[in-house]
């Protein structure tokens, strides 16, 4: 493997990462607030609560190491990606910034505060939207560049059937990857009610989820035929994936074997993701940019690498033992501690 | 209405964006060493009201986290966004520590939320003592990566330019850079300083409002005997940053000091205003000090602004942001030695209310101070955004509409300001000490 491919693959793992543990965190914002609309608030915050509090920091980690880690890896996406995405960044920040600090100030603060969740339950869903935007523009054909001036085309952007095919799939799969979590972190709290209306929320958005999978997929091969044929050629991974979503609903169906279940989802979002990734490669901005001829140097490659590895060996006892303490500690998951 | 500038626009939320993120980051920096230091007097001395203490002040810090890590993801997104020719730059030079950095968080995010929720966990309590060590840690090391990378803008070392392009990395000379040392040591001093007093303020309101609890007056005494310590760290790395000034970024100091011709026994003015024709009126002059500041020798020869391209000199405005925040370290410095040496003195009584206005006072200027460091610092760099490589309007974005998205920003730092000081308040308010001490049966 050259360094190229080394630094894509760690940050998609990364990116990856924080799929999963955003998903988790949005979506329990949003049903949390959903149940105090409809009235149902006493049963499932209090599993939400449990969960969230101690990790809600570490998530958002995850998105800043990616975002920085691709500057490091790949400085010329700063150039394209950072001028062609002032607005659309600029939301997103101010709607991470949003849901970041009423959350805070809500769980730290003053609870039962209505706006304030009404904030973080709300951005939560918006979000994985505008964050969406980043992979669409990847396929190209949004960005224009005129003498040495990179701009978006918005007119294309929001007339484009692709682009919110994915913006669709991005919110249906928060959903979905939440509500398998937290029924299975229902279970395992003993929490027989929340966990039925944590498992109805599963079932129900487990259908829309694939569809929009497979929505987003044709949409692609109108947009992008290249990339969608690099697809059909690595079939077999999102076969795998929906095997996988195959399995994971069974499981919560049946009302077995529950962490297996999310570990299913787990693995169905990462087929596909990593398949989605492999086969866009070299590209990161079609046709601009690819991994080749973005890449940093040779010494700041092996730094970045030497100091990732170092990273890890720091971080990876310390998330042990976070989740030791709190994920699977079932006195502190039943709430005896 | 001035002429759409994206150039313009961009340095203006940058400086919004980093000076409503410097304040949050230096309360990140500087408020766990503080914790650590309450909870570990009170295991030693088993004094109950030390880790109350402790207990209360991270409780409040969770919040400004909060707000820290959100600006923090908006500058570390924004640099990207208006600054994409630099930071493509930056990226193959400086992108190490950045990279670092974000591992730092990472640790001290996860043992933040492991202290937090762990207070009466473990039967030893020095077992959750030992977890504030990592956030502590964590906290300074990502206030010594991120500056290391200022650093970098200030004296780039590390690199060779041929025909515009960036050759002959060496990332860690990179990052320990000449300008390295000086910058991290007076980032991380005047973090902990103004930590000290922003707490300390918090007990001084209480016993100015005729509160006398001995809770209150251990808080002022710990955290004014910390605000001493760094008070004096702080001006004397700041004189040490003054002689890295002198020697690798002469400009900068000429500029901050209005020094126009290069002399021996050169004198430090103090506020002053330039005249039409370029000459200093109403200063106070202090004769050989800035060939002290400069060189440590009252002789010692000071290169004057004449020696520069005009085109190469930052804005004169910036004698004043030193100047500004010089005059509000002696202040920090004379406040909380006077308190330290009072209470010395058992006839003394430190608790006045003169001394208990002014550390009250001391919280504001402390942020006030950090301010205008930070812009000093900045705004004295100019016109260059690395320091004789490339120039700010070189690495500024080219899109619409950043004037835009700089009325958004504004608007939400209001927001959060707003929200950040009435949820503080309200939770300190709906919880008093003398309650929680009864509830947790201390006394
Ligand atoms: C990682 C590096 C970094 C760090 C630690 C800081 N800055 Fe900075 N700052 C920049 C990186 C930068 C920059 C993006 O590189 C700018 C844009 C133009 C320039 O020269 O540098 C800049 C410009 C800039 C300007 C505009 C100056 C001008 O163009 O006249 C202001 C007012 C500030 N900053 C203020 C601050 C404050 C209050 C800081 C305290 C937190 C701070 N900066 C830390
Ligand atoms: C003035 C110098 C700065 C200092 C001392 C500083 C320090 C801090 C601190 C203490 C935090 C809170 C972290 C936590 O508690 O988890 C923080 C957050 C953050 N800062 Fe800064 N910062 C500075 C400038 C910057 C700059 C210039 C950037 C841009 C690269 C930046 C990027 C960030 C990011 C991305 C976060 C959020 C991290 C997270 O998600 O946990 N900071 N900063
Ligand atoms: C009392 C005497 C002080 C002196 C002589 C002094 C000196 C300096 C100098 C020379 C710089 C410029 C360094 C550069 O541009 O590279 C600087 C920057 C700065 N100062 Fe001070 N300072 C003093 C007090 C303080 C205090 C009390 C605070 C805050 C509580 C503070 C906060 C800062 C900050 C945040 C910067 C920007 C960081 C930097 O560029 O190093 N300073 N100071």
């Amino acid at each position: 493997m050259n360094y190229e491919l080394i630094g894509i693959t760690v940050l998609w793992t990364f990116l990856y990462g924080y799929l999963i543990v955003a998903s988790i965190d949005f979506g329990a914002g949003f049903f949390s607030y959903y149940s105090t609309v409809t009235g149902r608030e006493h049963i499932i915050n209090k599993v939400i609560n449990r969960y969230l509090s101690p990790v809600w920091e570490v998530t958002n980690v995850f998105l800043v190491f990616f975002f920085i880690g691709i500057i490091g890896f790949f400085p010329s996406t700063a150039y394209y990606y950072g001028t062609a995405l002032l607005i659309p960044g600029s939301f997103a920040i101010v709607l991470l910034a949003i849901r970041g600090s009423y959350y805070a100030f809500y769980h730290y603060g003053f609870r039962g505060n209505r706006l304030y969740k009404f904030l973080y339950g709300a951005t939560g869903l918006l979000i994985p939207a505008s964050l969406s935007v980043v992979l669409t523009i990847s396929e190209g054909g949004f960005i224009v560049i005129e003498n040495d001036n990179v701009m978006l085309d918005y007119g294309a952007l929001f007339s484009s059937f692709y682009s919110w095919s994915v913006v669709i799939l991005a919110i249906v799969s928060v959903l979905y990857i939440s509500a398998c979590f937290l029924t299975f972190y229902a279970y395992k709290a003993r929490d027989m009610k929340a966990f039925e209306v944590l498992r109805g929320y599963a079932l129900f958005w487990s259908f829309p989820t694939i569809l929009a999978s497979v929505l987003v997929f044709f949409a692609l091969n109108q947009h992008n035929p290249v990339h969608f044929a690099k697809m059909v050629d690595i079939s077999w991974v999102f076969s795998l994936s929906f095997l996988f979503f195959l399995g994971a609903v069974y499981f919560v169906w049946k009302k077995r074997q529950l962490g297996l279940a999310f570990i299913f989802v787990m693995l169905q979002f990462a087929t596909a993701f990593f398949g989605y990734g492999a086969s866009h490669l070299p590209y990161l901005l079609y046709p601009h940019l690819t991994i080749y001829d973005g890449f940093t140097n040779e010494a700041m490659a092996i730094a970045l690498i030497v100091a990732f590895i170092a990273g890890l060996c720091l971080l990876i006892p310390s998330l042990y033992l976070l989740m030791r303490l709190f994920l699977f500690d079932n006195k502190y998951v039943e709430g005896r501690k | 209405m001035m002429e759409y500038d994206p150039v313009i626009y961009s340095r203006i939320l940058t400086g919004v964006t980093l000076g409503f993120h410097a304040i949050f980051a230096t309360i990140g920096v500087g408020i766990p060493l503080l914790i650590a230091l309450a909870e570990w007097i009170g295991i030693k001395r088993n004094d109950e009201h030390y880790r109350l203490l402790a207990r209360r002040w991270a409780r409040g810090f969770v919040i400004t986290v909060a707000v820290g890590v959100v600006t923090g993801t908006a500058i570390g997104l924004q640099l990207s966004l208006l600054w994409p020719s630099f930071m493509e730059v930056a990226g193959h030079a400086i992108s190490l520590p950045m990279f670092m950095e974000t591992f730092a968080f990472f640790f001290e995010a996860i043992f933040l939320g492991i202290y937090l929720y762990t207070w009466d966990r473990f039967k030893k309590k020095i077992h959750h003592w030992l977890l504030v060590i990592p956030v502590v840690i964590g906290a300074s090391a990502s206030g010594f990566f991120i500056t290391t990378v200022n650093a970098f803008m200030n004296s780039p070392y590390g690199i060779t330019v041929e025909n515009g392009v960036i050759t002959n990395i060496n990332p860690l000379a990179a990052m320990f850079n000449p300008a390295t040392p000086t910058k991290v040591a007076h980032v991380l001093s005047s973090a902990y300083l103004t930590s000290a007093f922003i707490l300390a303020a918090i007990a001084a309101i209480y016993l100015l409002r005729g509160n006398q609890h001995v809770y209150h007056k251990k808080a002022l005494h710990l955290t004014m005997t910390v605000a001493c310590v760094f008070a004096i760290v702080t001006a004397l790395i700041g004189d040490l940053s003054g002689k890295y000034l002198a020697e690798y970024q002469p400009e900068k100091l000429a500029a901050a000091e209005w020094h126009f011709e290069t002399t021996t026994e050169a004198p430090l003015i103090l506020g002053g205003i330039l005249t039409e024709d370029g000459e200093i009126a109403y200063a106070l002059e202090l004769p050989y000090a800035l060939s002290i500041l400069a060189h440590g020798d009252p002789g010692a020869e000071v290169i004057g602004l004449e020696e520069f391209p005009e085109e190469d000199l930052p804005p004169m405005i910036v004698h004043y942001l030193f100047d500004l925040m010089v005059i509000s370290g002696i202040f920090l410095a004379a406040v909380s030695m006077l308190f330290v040496i009072m209470r010395l003195r058992k006839k003394w009584n430190e608790h006045n209310k003169p001394l208990l206005w002014a550390i009250l006072a001391g919280a504001p200027i402390a942020l006030f101070a950090i301010e205008m460091g930070w812009f000093f610092a900045e705004i004295g760099r100019q016109p260059w955004i690395l320091n004789g490589f490339m120039r700010t309007a070189e690495g500024a974005t080219t899109s619409q509409h950043v004037d835009l998205m700089l009325y958004l920003f504004i608007l939400l730092y209001l927001v959060l300001a707003v929200s950040c000081v009435t949820v503080l308040r309200k939770m300190f308010k709906s919880n008093p000490v003398e309650q929680e001490l009864l509830d947790r049966g201390i006394e």
